[in-house]
């Protein structure tokens, strides 16, 4: 969709997030200049076109206790992956499945997914769990714990620059 | 944290209602009142346990370009690659894993054209290969955890 100045204004607006007030929605139209009902239809219209992909709270899993999150990786055959990823995808601790073109040689695998657990024997377990209920069993896998996390940070969607285009970054699981 | 914060950040993940008083289904729920629960999240982001509450952008509907990327690092290289690549204002967030691929990075970048850009100039700046792998299909997207 194409993004109005007031969408701009608003995804600009809301890039250190919701005010944290009972009205939040009237305290930011306050800021711009827009009523409280122009802000809620924006929004609701942003989200239901997919601009906005989630709008909720993101929780910083290492500081919850979820010290073991993986990368768990299949080469699964290209006529396997849409099955098999509908399966991942059915599984209460998958938390995302993408498919993801190979690199040969250095990296055969097609099909990615994410596991957070509070322990990486759990984790490692659930791998075995997702593995077997998506009928990957036999195809190559990798397991990949992450060991240091280096940059986490928020989404941003920043001021505009001087040709109007609004400069903005995003954090999320590619 | 508390048992409250606990089930509110579990209420939250599912999404913020986009209405006119979007916390009164949670204080009814936990018998707060709405500024005490925008209170209780502000004390939670305040401490660390959220990174955001708010909205997630889709970075390629607003035009832009994302991807995953990996790097083969030498490990007496780890540091000074990564304080390297974590200075690429596209890099949104940087994990070492524990394969011969052992740096993973998300790049997010204002036009799809830049991604293969970014990657040239990590390359140049790193003198090491960076392996570019977009999604190419999603089966899903709730990161959601338990508190």
């Amino acid at each position: 969709m194409e993004l109005s100045t007031r969408d701009r204004a608003l995804l600009t607006a809301l890039e250190g997030g919701l005010p944290l007030v009972a009205r939040p929605y009237a305290a930011l139209g306050e800021r711009l200049g827009l009523s409280e009902g122009e802000v809620i239809a924006a929004l609701r219209r942003l989200t239901e076109s997919g601009v906005v992909k989630r709008f909720g709270v993101v929780v910083r899993h290492h500081e919850l206790g979820y010290r073991a999150n993986a990368m768990v990786v299949w080469d699964v055959p290209d006529d396997r992956i849409a099955e098999a990823g509908a399966r991942l995808s059915a599984l209460p601790f998958v938390t995302l499945c993408y498919r993801r073109p190979r690199r040969l040689p250095d990296w055969p695998y097609s099909l990615f997914c994410m596991i957070h657990g509070r322990e990486r024997a759990a984790v490692e377990a659930l791998a075995d769990e997702a593995t077997a209920k998506a009928e990957l069993s036999g195809l190559p896998r990798a397991t990949l714990f992450s060991q240091r996390r280096f940059k986490q940070r928020g989404a941003r969607y920043g001021a505009r620059d001087a040709e109007g285009r609004g400069r903005w970054t995003i954090s999320t699981a590619a | 944290m508390d048992d409250l914060d606990r089930g509110l950040i579990n209420a939250l993940q599912d999404g913020i209602p986009i209405c006119e008083r979007p916390f009164a289904e949670a204080a009814m729920r936990f018998g707060l009142t709405e500024q005490e629960v925008a209170d209780r999240i502000a004390a939670l982001r305040e401490a660390g346990f959220l990174s955001r509450f708010g909205p997630m952008y889709d970075a390629v509907r607003l035009g832009g370009g994302l991807t995953l990327a990996a790097m083969a690092v030498p490990e007496e290289r780890f540091d000074e690659v990564a304080a390297t690549v974590d200075a690429f204002p596209e890099v949104a967030h940087n994990y070492a894993r524990d394969h011969a691929l052992n740096m993973w990075f998300v790049l997010a970048t204002e036009t799809p054209e830049r991604i293969g850009q970014a990657i040239a100039e990590i390359e140049e700046a790193t003198g090491l290969d960076v392996l570019d792998l977009p999604k190419e299909e999603e089966f899903f997207l709730s990161l959601r955890l338990e508190a």
